[in-house]
């Protein structure tokens, strides 16, 4: 049977592991036997700017970006990169949210405003069907590495995807360095932990 | 086995599995990861390097593929100009082993100052070319580029852009296949490979004649293809277009050119003869569209398909719809039109916190100088809050286009900027000609011991090389340009300010070209990181000054002064490297680098 083809869009902000979870996505899609394609647009990444990258899971990929409207998983690292990507996202399409904001220097600076919480909520809830919020970073800081937010997210994903939790666990572990393995896959289980949480409640989680 | 690489990883599996033994380029986005990725995989196998400029890389790969070495150059599209003089000679020579160019073009501008399309190249060096849809063509194409290029005595030039170069899919991977040639002498084929005009004359005959059998290949070359499907619209396609044509166009017929050229006439006119409507979808210029025409046949190209930046699938879709060539079957195209999320703060890109840069450009926007400039970070000096760097074009521009404002005689002090480099790969020639005609400015080279824009990369004026196993030597800066003639000299600290301003009057006054060296090594090359500073409230008078060092850490405070009512300065402690420089520039000394355990 052909599998449905899923588009994934992961925003954040750079430094902020973006790059290494699209990777991670990938691979898993890859070993789960789908065709596998991504896009990043690092911009000017390393000195702080916005990062993109499209991932696509198919049975064949064309493209290797998705078509705004056709985004199913819109995985989002900081709150205003969400709203960014939020052309992106299909009518039926999910948002994960990590709710620590990163302000960019024109913010800092004065010269404009990081939108309200009460303004992001309602441009989320205006295009997204179901939104997943919860603070990542301040997870990955309790977990004792801030670097791990990436792979909480992925955690929290997984829940949504239909791949086997040990297939995203090996392939995190490829994909980080040996020493840092061990803490990886605590975030990962608390990011599945984070969904399973919120699965409870309203769909709204912050 | 399979694995996912990005165009890049894969051009460079490619050259590893043809049996490269020699990858040399200038490092350039979005091409500059092939020679990381050769070094860093495949190190072993193949000789890589950063040559000085990409004419020098290419003209490298030209010496060691006549001495029987499969050879790539890897360049970003604007190198291709600084190459080009080298290419046109090797497309007359030939080679003695497999020789492929690789250029990485940038639609849409990501990283370039231009959107020159290189595909023009293929046409004026008259050099066969390939060009790659996704990372197993790219991987399969650089390899079929070595072949074609022993097979028929010429160089091979491989177009990636950089939604190939930087998007990821999934690749094959074979093994290396050795080069079986071995030259001990070098060849005495002057015939061959002395381009002197009574040999050349023979060789261009011969370059129209190969390009004849190359086109015959083209037609029956399996990279040129047709998917057929509906008849009504047939759609002539290369390169990652292709991708996004068939997710929007999936019931067109489609030709996909692997080899843009030569072209394929016959498969061309026997493809159009076959479908109702034809249309060419290409980025950039009409450079296939026009070929086909120049053949007689019908096609619609430029007027629906614009010349500037990407036609990513997004744009095709709307394009293909208001022109009726498809029907909005599943996609609320006006929900995504109206999409309200255009109205926010932008990140834009910022020197680092502890970046040497930031010392000169406070100077520069102070003492309200006039700057020729060159490219690499410090091209952030044209961003608020400097504003100081007025000019920007081609590498090692700066230093000609000030001598052009010393000799058009402008009536106020100029410098120009301009990095290590930068300097090595095209500054030089530009100064001596200062020297020489005696001209008058301020070239400021500002040292940071990397190539810091692309991914700090090495280049002539530090101590290691690509492969780190391998030892290079230091050329000095300061030596070097004394011995080019230059007699007013300065080096100063780049994190000292006042010692670059001093430095920097003395040589604005001198009647002559002098050179001013800021040193100071990038972030990301020192690893320098000291404890924060801070900012005490009660000494802060908000006078705004420690903004305009433009530092990403220096944010505003939450309190105002009573007084003016402006917003006072705090240091954001998780981004601040510790260099000082906003501390050096405040006027109550309100910045301070507190104790040990003292930041929170």
């Amino acid at each position: 049977m052909k599998r449905k083809d899923i588009n994934f869009l992961v925003v954040g902000v750079g430094g902020q592991g973006t790059i290494l979870s699209g990777d991670i996505l990938s691979a898993v899609g890859m070993e789960a036997g789908y065709d596998v394609k991504k896009s990043d647009i690092l911009g000017l990444a390393i000195r702080g700017g916005s990062v993109v990258s499209h991932v696509r899971w198919g049975e064949v990929v064309g493209a290797p970006m998705s078509m705004k409207g056709t985004i199913h998983y819109l995985i989002a690292f900081e709150p205003l990169e969400a709203l960014r990507g939020l052309g992106f996202l299909a009518p039926e399409g999910v948002v994960l949210l990590n709710t620590y904001a990163i302000p960019p220097v024109v913010v800092t600076t004065g010269e404009l405003k990081y939108p309200s919480w009460d303004e992001i909520e309602a441009r989320l809830r205006e295009r997204a069907e179901v939104v997943y919020g919860f603070n990542a970073t301040e997870k990955a800081q309790s977990l004792g590495n801030v670097r791990t937010v990436n792979v909480i997210l992925l955690g929290a994903l997984s829940n949504l995807l239909d791949v086997p939790a040990s297939l995203w666990e090996e392939t995190i572990k490829k994909y980080v360095p040996s020493k840092y393995e061990e803490i990886n896959v605590k975030a990962f289980n608390i990011g599945q932990n984070l969904i399973k949480e919120e699965q409870k409640h309203e769909n709204y989680g912050y | 086995m399979k694995a996912i690489l990005s165009g890049n990883e894969a051009i460079a599996r490619g050259a590893y599995e043809a049996g490269v033994q020699i990858a040399a380029g200038y490092p350039g986005t979005p091409s500059s990861e092939i020679i990381e990725t050769i070094a860093k995989e495949y190190g072993d196998s193949i000789y890589t390097e950063w040559s000085t400029n990409e004419k020098v890389a290419m003209d490298a790969a030209a010496g060691a593929a006549y001495s029987g070495e499969r050879c790539i150059v890897t360049t970003k599209q604007v190198g291709m100009n600084v190459l080009s003089d080298s290419l046109m000679y090797t497309v007359y020579t030939g080679v003695e082993a497999g020789l492929v160019v690789v250029t990485a073009d940038d639609p849409g501008l990501f990283s370039s100052q231009n959107e020159q399309d290189n595909r023009w190249y293929s046409r004026l060096a008259k050099i066969p070319t390939l060009e790659p849809a996704d990372s197993q063509e790219a991987k399969d194409y650089l390899k079929l580029g070595i072949e074609l290029s022993e097979r028929y005595d010429t160089p091979i030039l491989l177009r990636s852009v950089m939604r190939v170069s930087h998007s990821k899919s999934i690749v094959i991977l074979d093994k290396r296949v050795e080069n079986p040639k071995k030259i001990d002498t070098f060849p005495r084929s002057i015939e061959k490979y002395n381009c002197t005009a009574m040999y050349a004359r023979e060789m261009h005959p011969m370059v129209e004649e190969r390009l004849k059998r190359i086109a015959e290949y083209a037609e029956r070359a399996e990279i040129n293809r047709i998917e057929w499907q509906d008849s009504s619209l047939g759609i002539i396609t290369s390169g990652v277009v292709y991708t996004y044509v068939k997710d929007v166009f999936p019931h067109a017929s489609v030709l996909k050119l692997g080899m843009t050229y030569p072209l394929p006439r016959r498969l061309i006119g026997s493809f159009a003869e076959s479908v109702k409507k034809l249309l060419v979808i290409e980025e950039l210029d009409p450079v296939l569209e026009e070929q086909i025409k120049a053949m007689g046949i019908e096609v619609i190209g430029k007027e629906l398909f614009p010349a500037c930046f990407e036609l990513l699938p997004d744009r095709l879709r709307e394009i293909a719809l208001e022109a009726g060539l498809i029907k909005d079957e599943s996609l609320k195209i006006e929900s995504i039109k109206s999409d309200s999320n255009n109205d926010l703060p932008m990140r834009s890109p910022v020197l680092c916190p502890g970046c040497p840069h930031r010392s000169l450009f406070y100077l520069l926007a102070k003492h309200k100088l006039a700057v020729a400039g060159d490219i690499g970070c410090y091209n952030l000096g044209c961003l608020p809050p400097f504003r100081a760097q007025h000019t920007m074009g081609a590498m090692g521009a700066s230093v000609g286009v000030l001598h052009g404002m010393s000799i058009a005689d402008i009536k106020e002090p100029r410098v120009c900027t301009i990095g290590d480099s930068t300097f090595f790969h095209s500054g030089m020639p530009p100064l001596v000609n200062m020297v020489h005609n005696r001209s008058r400015g301020v070239v400021i080279i500002m040292d940071n011991s990397s190539t810091a824009m692309t991914g700090h990369q090495d280049h002539p004026g530090v101590d290691w090389a690509v492969l780190p196993t391998r030892e290079a030597e230091k050329v000095d800066i300061e030596n070097l340009v004394k011995a080019m003639g230059v007699k007013m000299v300065r080096v100063v600290n780049a994190f000292e300010i006042e010692e670059v301003d001093k430095g920097l009057k003395e040589c604005l006054e001198y009647d002559g070209p002098s050179v001013l060296i800021t040193k100071g090594e990038c972030i990301f090359i020192s690893h320098f990181k000291d404890t924060s500073y801070l900012v005490n409230e009660e000494l802060c008078n908000a006078c705004g000054r420690c903004f305009r060092v433009g530092c990403p850490a220096v944010v505003l405070s939450e309190e105002k002064h009573e007084r003016t009512g402006k917003f006072k300065a705090k240091i954001d402690v998780t981004l601040c490297n510790g260099c000082s420089i906003c501390a050096q520039v405040c006027p109550t000394k309100a910045i301070y680098q507190p104790e040990e355990g003292e930041v929170k």
